[in-house]
């Protein structure tokens, strides 16, 4: 069965401004920013104290990621100081993975020759199939875990953590701990980037075989990844954060404490 | 052999053998965690919690041999 199967690792160019290429991810996640934008003002500009339909979503979301950001570090008050950037990445992350399972969006596009064979090239494509995408986020993660623990402990409070001079012993843990934060950044975006891109290899497959009935389970399988793969992304952000701003001194109880409470 | 045999034999086993260690770590995981709630079924949204982040790390170790079978396909 031959059959051109459009699968490519890297994000297709669409076309070019100047020498930036703009890349079919690159277009969905514009289209999930403009859906963020018309949500954020749809609900900035109907905001009333008996919330209607579209603001009750939005306000259990915040209060179960609040409470489940509570369980976790300990305070109210810490939840709701860190609560934009683990919400951002939340919606971010779910809105993006859903979009590229929208209905039609993976078979617009053009055919376009690369020197003799015809590859198909779709207009659109789930934002986190592109490692650049998983990537920048993954920085963003480790490098404000690392920003805001500076924040809460100051910059040497932070630094005693990798840098121990005090015993031999200390000072491995603390080069290991340095080491582990790069190897964050890897997991975090390996992590989104392997499942989401396997389930777009997964879809197309299954298209490819048996085009009627049979990919809804898979569709539903990829909704559901979707989800819990963004809830992994910022539930372990918290983790990281809440690990990283508890203060040394009664960081043993509470640390157990708060990943013992989490629920 | 010719490298497009060997490039399909090296993508099958990656993936493959990869992907044993993962699966039984996940089975242990939910094995342990439906015992925890079995014994205490007041904890459960604990128990859950703590199984599902669990289950992500096993989880993104199969991801990172199904993303180097991949690259050694398609590149």
């Amino acid at each position: 069965m031959e059959v051109n199967i459009p699968i490519s690792l890297k994000a297709e160019p669409i076309f070019h401004i100047g020498s930036f290429a703009i890349t079919n991810t690159l277009l969905l996640t514009w289209g999930v920013l403009l859906l963020f934008i018309v949500i954020g003002l749809l609900l900035r500009k109907k905001w009333h104290l008996i919330p209607g339909k579209l603001q009750m979503v939005f306000e259990f979301i915040t209060e179960e990621v609040l409470n489940l950001m509570e369980s976790v570090m300990g305070e109210r008050s810490k939840a709701e100081r860190y609560f934009p950037l683990v919400a951002t990445i939340f919606l971010f992350i779910l809105f993006s993975n859903w979009m590229g399972l929208f209905p039609f969006l993976g078979s617009i596009g053009i055919y376009e020759h690369h020197g003799g064979e015809s590859v198909f090239v779709p207009f659109f494509r789930s934002p986190a199939s592109d490692l650049n995408f998983t990537l920048a986020l993954a920085i963003v993660s480790v490098v404000m875990t690392n920003i805001l623990a500076v924040g809460s402990l100051g910059f040497f409070g932070h630094m005693k953590k990798f840098f121990n001079f005090s015993n031999p012993i200390h000072f491995f843990v603390g080069i290991l701990e340095f080491v582990s934060e790069f190897a964050k950044v890897i997991s975090f975006s390996f992590r989104l980037f392997g499942n989401v891109f396997a389930g777009e290899v997964l879809l197309l497959i299954v298209g490819v075989l048996a085009p009627y009935l049979i990919p809804m389970p898979f569709i539903f399988l990829e909704i559901f990844v979707g989800f819990i793969q963004s809830f992994i992304f910022s539930m372990l952000t918290v983790v990281f954060i809440a690990t990283a701003t508890a203060s040394h001194d009664d960081s043993h109880e509470h640390k157990a404490e708060a990943i013992g409470q989490m629920a | 052999m010719e490298l497009e045999g060997i490039r399909l034999l090296a993508t099958a086993f990656t993936i493959t053998i990869g992907i044993i260690a993962p699966a039984i770590a996940i089975g242990k995981i939910g094995t342990n965690a439906s015992e925890a709630i079995g014994r205490n079924p007041e904890a459960a949204p604990k128990v859950q919690t703590a199984m599902i982040l669990a289950i992500a790390f096993a989880e993104a170790l199969g991801i990172y041999a199904l993303v180097i079978a991949l690259i050694i396909k398609f590149t």
